[in-house]
């Protein structure tokens, strides 16, 4: 596996105003495709991120709009070439293995936000940080193709 | 500071229907406004309801859940709701969520009023 540095190449701090979400994918779609991710790839990465923060902000937050979002991001190299995006909230913890998406065949508005996540990443994680608050590691390769969507959809965690 | 932005959505009434043309991204921000304007027309109505995606190049599962619930809506009413104009990018959130053969979903107005 690729030594991650430390230090993120790209660090974001926002605040949880879903007014933020569009400005956040437009740079998810820059910095993706600069890492060598086509088009497709780089919306479906975009589109991760933007249901992780639209999670946080409507079950974490409430909604609330002024709680801190933090997003890491290092663009991977050698054998494991692609992205890595951590996005870590303050918001009340929850039983990782509590998070899960709805049944598909249960049709109904809500709970396709975590289904959509695991379906376009590689990698998806649910942790408890150390003090307060979730971490979601997502994780995208390049080359991979998007999961066959026959397939059984659950993450790797 | 507000947390929702207002959604541009046209409409347009003629024999064959209700044509509502949403117009933008539609996402957390202005998914609330969406499902306003759609339960304007959804409501209490008896014509059916085409739903122009041509101009939303964006939709995450928020767009996607005010969209099934106006289904939900016309399901009870009996009244008929097709999409059509889709953009590759918005068809394939449908497609993860395996909502694709859930709703009508046309290319064209003209093919959204076959049944």
């Amino acid at each position: 596996m690729t030594p991650l540095s430390d230090t993120p190449d790209v660090q974001i701090d926002l605040t949880s105003n879903p007014k933020y979400l569009a400005s956040v994918r437009g740079m998810i779609l820059a910095l993706t495709q600069t890492a060598g991710f086509d088009v497709v790839e780089s919306g479906h990465i975009a589109l991760a991120v933007d249901e992780t923060l639209a999670n946080i902000i409507r079950h974490g937050y409430q909604l609330q709009t002024d709680k801190p979002i933090h997003i890491s991001i290092w663009l991977l190299e050698d054998e494991e070439a692609g992205v890595k995006i951590v996005i870590e909230d303050e918001a009340v913890q929850i039983d990782p293995e509590a998070i899960s998406g709805r049944d598909l065949d249960d049709i109904k508005p809500g709970g396709l936000g975590v289904h959509i996540i695991n379906d376009v990443m590689c990698e998806c994680t649910f942790e408890k940080r150390k003090t307060k608050g979730m971490r979601v590691t997502l994780k995208k390769h390049l080359k991979s193709k998007t999961k066959d969507r026959t397939e059984n959809t659950t993450s790797s965690h | 500071m507000s947390s929702q932005q207002n959604i541009e959505v046209e409409t347009e009434t003629l024999p064959a229907g209700i044509v509502l043309r949403p117009k933008g991204d539609i996402d957390l921000s202005r998914a609330p406004a969406f499902r306003v304007e759609i339960a304007k027309w959804v409501k209490d109505n008896s014509s059916p309801v085409f739903i122009d995606l041509s101009q939303v190049p964006y939709m995450d599962s928020s767009g996607v859940a005010t969209l099934v619930e106006a289904l939900q809506m016309t399901n009870r009413s009996g009244v008929r709701l097709a999409l059509f104009g889709m953009q590759e990018r918005v068809r394939s959130i449908f497609e993860i969520a395996r909502l694709d053969t859930v709703f009508r979903i046309a290319e064209t107005f003209e093919q959204a009023q076959e049944d």
